[in-house]
Order: structure tokens, then C-alpha cells, then sequence
């Protein structure tokens, strides 16, 4: 029954889902609307979920003083810092508990989140992203090596395409004549995206959806449980 | 240092981080060849006509600020320049912000602009496709209020809204899931509303099989090249064109190294060889 009763609803949830996709009428469409919303509120929930379980692997490592719990305890002082400013004087034109904190805002200009959200996570986000660039180059000098013709090929098609993209590669190639004007690079790039790497990318597209469609009857049907998690 | 020891990554670090920040300090002023992918995207924003009700999905956080919101930015200030009315909405959290700074910004081009009447932020939610399909029922039952808390019903901008038929566009700048791919699936193959949108980068090349003869997609902007192609078209020079100079020459570095790396590569072999 532990195991029944979830298939059971897997089963007829997909079922009608899938069949108000075909009869858009009552009373599929009225229950795909319910189930619609009830995916919404779950969502939520989903949320609330993700920063219990948060705080609780994070508060974890910092009470068994794993390795690096230092920068555990500073993510949670993080996330308590930005609750409780929310929470206390609110977001942008919301009042929170203590009101809208006015003596703050004259001295900072904005909220207190609002201050943290713009000058600290805004710039500690993107400077984690931008870090990319730093890894990207020294791996192209390290990894990017000839070693077979595939390898030769695929480098040289990066080397066009980077040069492509970038406002050098209009440079570059900018002089040609009309009747040479196919090998401007960025035109070469724009034709290297538009087809090969186009009708690879269709082939990986219609791959994944059969895939998904498989695996998706799969668990329908209740072959596939791996979902319920292990045990009895 | 032997020819074929490896250079010091610390070496290359400095070479990319004095490379990327000189041209954001002196800008080369390089030009960016438009696409017609930015064109079609341009197309679609320009031939909306005036007072038309259009959708802005913030479907990103700060990590992709620096592709994005020049794309937000120059898209706001076009819809604008048109008399559009905006609605943004954010499928990720922090895409609420990201709306509301760009508003900002452009608001001092705009100072006109009435929030309520010319735009409005109805905030974030959760569901990812779901909503976007549930925004096809009805906008209201998705968004009872906006971020701020004010009832749908005392939006003056939102008095005809009731779903997509009221809507003559889409576009999703998109970092990932939710965003873009679930606007071209939900919105316009169920809904058949129009729909464009900007992506990274590096996930460009996963939309291009949505643009086709369907018009799953009115074009697309990627990366940081797309939102400064989109600067061109309307004549500006924003955060996207001056960071295209870094981009440029970070591009030609990375190509440097990997020549580099080959020469080393091959004196590597060239003297095993010669030892034997």
C-alpha cells in the first residue's frame, strides 16, 4: 500500500494532465487547472524547504567543525543578516516590522537589504561568474592542444568563431571585397552557428525530448520508482 | 624555465585580468557587426504598435547582470521610445531587483514614465512553466498584486489585461530554467503569443532551433555581442558596447594562449624525439 497508493496518484495525475492536453474540456481542463495550482503553491513550500535544509547542513558542518566551517558560519550569518533586515525595515517600498527605517535610509541612501542586495551579493555574484574567464584561459593554454585531426578541427573553429563574436574579428576581415565578403569572419562564425552547430543542436533537442518521453511513460506506468527513494 | 615548462597560471591570470581591464578604462570605441537575430528582435519591438501591453521576464540574478541587463536596459528604453506599456514579471527571485534597477536607470532618460500607467512590476513566482501557463488563464489569478502589495484591480495599466490576448509580445532574458525555453513552450506553442528574448552567451546556440519558419522565437539577443548589437540599432553606446572592447580582447588572449600552449606542445615533442 506504502508503495501503491503514490503510483496510483503518479498514474492518474499524468493521465489527466496529459489528456486535458487533448480534451481541453470539463472536466480534465477544470482539474488540470486545480493541479495547475496546486503546483504553484507547492513551489512555495519548496522554497521554505530548500533554506531549512540549508541552514541545517550548513549549521551541521559548522557544530562538527568540518573542514572549512569557518565559511559555513559566514554563509549563515549571510543569510540571518538579509532575513533580518527584510523582515525588520522591509524591501523597497514595503514596510517590515520596525517600519521603513528612515534613520537608515538617510545615512545609507536605500534600505539596509537594499544596500547589502546592490553593493555586496550583487558584486560577490557576478565576480563569482566573471572567474570563469580566468579558468577559460588558463585551460585554453593548458587542454587546447593539438593532438588528432578532431581535436584540429574543433580548434579551429573556435579560434574563428571567438574571433567571429568579438568586434577584432570585424576588423580583421573588414576589407575584403563584396565578391570575398563570405570569408569575413563573422560571417563565417554566423554560418558555423547557423547550420552545423544548428542541426547538431535539433539532433541533441529531438534526442533529449524522446528521451524525456520515454522516461516520463516510464514513470507513469510505474516502471520507473527510483523516484519514491530506496527502501520498502 | 625551459621552452617547455608550462607558464605559471598566476602569469596568465595577470596577462587576462590587465588585458579585460584596460579597455573598460580606456574604451577602443571597436564597433559591433549587428546580427540579424538582433535584428529580428529589433524588428519585432519596433512594428508593436504604440500603447500596446507587453511582457519583460527577468529570468536571471546578478551573476549574469553584466549580459543581461544592458539587454533589459536597451529593451525598456526601446519599448518606451515606442510608448509601450511594460509589465515585468520574474520567474527567479532575485529578477525582481534586477527589474527594478533597470527601471531605474532608464527612468532618468524617461523621467515621464508613471509606474502603474506606463509600467509595472508584478514580481516573482514560483512554478516555472506551470506559471507561465497559468498566465494564459489569467493574469490576475497569477498575480494578484504586484511586488509592492497593490491589488491587480488599482493597477490602471493592467484594467484590460486579463491574460495573453492582451499581450503583444514576450521576451525572457534568460540565465537558465525557468526562462526562455519555457516562454517559446507554454507561452507561444499553447498560447500562440509572440515571443523573443536574450540569453547568455553560452546558451545561445541551444535557442537557435527555435528560431525557424514557426517563429517559436522572433529572434535573439546572446550574450553580451547581442545586447551590444541591440545598442547599435538604437543608435546608443551603454555598458554592452564598452564591454565588448574587454570581451574582444579577452577573445584574442585566449586564442594566444592556445597557440602558445601548442608551441610548447610541440618543442615538448620535438626534443622527446630528438633524445631518442
Amino acid at each position: 500500500m506504502k508503495r501503491f497508493l503514490p503510483l496510483l496518484v503518479t498514474f492518474l495525475v499524468g493521465f489527466i494532465v496529459i489528456s486535458s492536453e487533448f480534451i481541453p474540456h470539463k472536466p480534465f481542463s477544470s482539474i488540470n487547472e486545480g493541479l495547475e495550482n496546486w503546483f504553484m503553491i507547492i513551489s512555495g513550500f519548496a522554497i521554505i524547504l530548500g533554506q531549512l535544509s540549508l541552514l541545517k547542513v550548513n549549521s551541521m558542518k559548522v557544530h562538527d567543525k568540518t573542514e572549512n566551517w569557518q565559511y559555513y558560519l559566514v554563509g549563515l550569518i549571510s543569510f540571518w543578516a538579509m532575513v533580518a533586515f527584510g523582515i525588520f525595515w522591509g524591501t523597497q517600498d514595503a514596510a517590515g516590522l520596525l517600519g521603513n527605517g528612515d534613520g537608515i535610509v538617510s545615512w545609507l541612501g536605500v534600505k539596509p537589504f537594499e544596500y547589502l542586495f546592490n553593493n555586496v551579493y550583487q558584486h560577490l555574484s557576478s565576480t563569482m561568474f566573471a572567474l570563469l574567464a580566468f579558468f577559460i584561459a588558463s585551460a585554453a593554454y593548458r587542454a587546447f592542444i593539438i593532438r588528432s585531426f578532431e581535436s584540429n578541427l574543433l580548434m579551429i573553429t573556435a579560434v574563428i568563431v571567438m574571433l567571429g563574436r568579438t568586434s577584432i574579428g570585424t576588423y580583421l576581415t573588414g576589407w575584403l571585397p563584396p565578391e570575398w565578403r563570405w570569408l569575413h569572419l563573422p560571417n563565417i562564425a554566423d554560418f558555423i552557428v547557423n547550420f552545423p552547430t544548428n542541426a547538431a543542436q535539433r539532433a541533441i533537442m529531438i534526442s533529449a525530448a524522446l528521451g524525456i518521453v520515454g522516461s516520463s511513460l516510464r514513470i507513469l506506468l510505474g516502471i520507473e520508482r527510483s523516484y519514491l527513494g530506496g527502501g520498502d | 624555465m625551459s621552452n617547455s615548462k608550462p607558464l605559471d597560471r598566476r602569469y596568465i591570470f595577470l596577462i587576462l585580468l590587465v588585458g579585460v581591464t584596460l579597455p573598460l578604462i580606456f574604451p577602443l570605441g571597436l564597433k559591433s557587426e549587428v546580427s540579424d537575430l538582433a535584428r529580428q528582435v529589433y524588428k519585432l519591438v519596433e512594428e508593436t504598435p504604440t500603447n500596446s501591453t507587453i511582457i519583460i521576464s527577468f529570468d536571471y540574478d546578478p551573476a549574469t547582470n553584466t549580459e543581461l541587463q544592458p539587454m533589459a536596459k536597451a529593451l525598456i528604453e526601446h519599448a518606451w521610445k515606442k510608448d509601450q506599456r511594460i509589465i515585468a514579471i520574474a520567474l527567479w527571485p532575485q529578477g525582481v531587483q534586477m527589474a527594478e534597477q533597470a527601471f531605474a536607470d532608464i527612468m532618468k532618460k524617461y523621467p515621464d514614465k508613471k509606474y502603474g500607467i506606463d509600467y509595472m512590476n508584478a514580481g516573482y513566482k514560483t512554478g516555472g512553466m506551470v506559471t507561465i501557463q497559468a498566465m494564459g488563464r489569467s493574469f490576475k489569478e497569477v498575480f494578484p498584486s504586484d511586488f509592492k502589495g497593490t491589488p491587480y484591480e488599482e493597477i490602471p495599466m493592467l484594467k484590460n489585461v486579463r491574460n495573453y490576448n492582451q499581450i503583444s509580445y514576450v521576451i525572457s532574458l534568460s540565465a537558465g530554467d525557468p526562462g526562455l525555453k519555457q516562454y517559446v513552450m507554454a507561452a507561444h506553442d499553447m498560447y500562440r503569443v509572440k515571443v523573443s528574448g536574450g540569453t547568455t552567451a553560452v546558451s545561445t546556440p541551444g535557442f537557435l532551433p527555435y528560431i525557424n519558419d514557426q517563429h517559436q522565437l522572433y529572434g535573439l539577443l546572446g550574450g553580451l555581442k547581442g545586447a551590444a548589437e541591440y545598442e547599435a540599432l538604437l543608435g546608443i553606446r551603454g555598458t554592452a558596447s564598452n564591454g565588448m572592447d574587454a570581451q574582444s580582447v579577452a577573445h584574442v588572449l585566449i586564442i594566444v594562449f592556445i597557440i602558445m600552449g601548442n608551441i610548447r606542445v610541440y618543442k615538448q615533442k620535438k626534443s622527446k624525439h630528438e633524445k631518442k
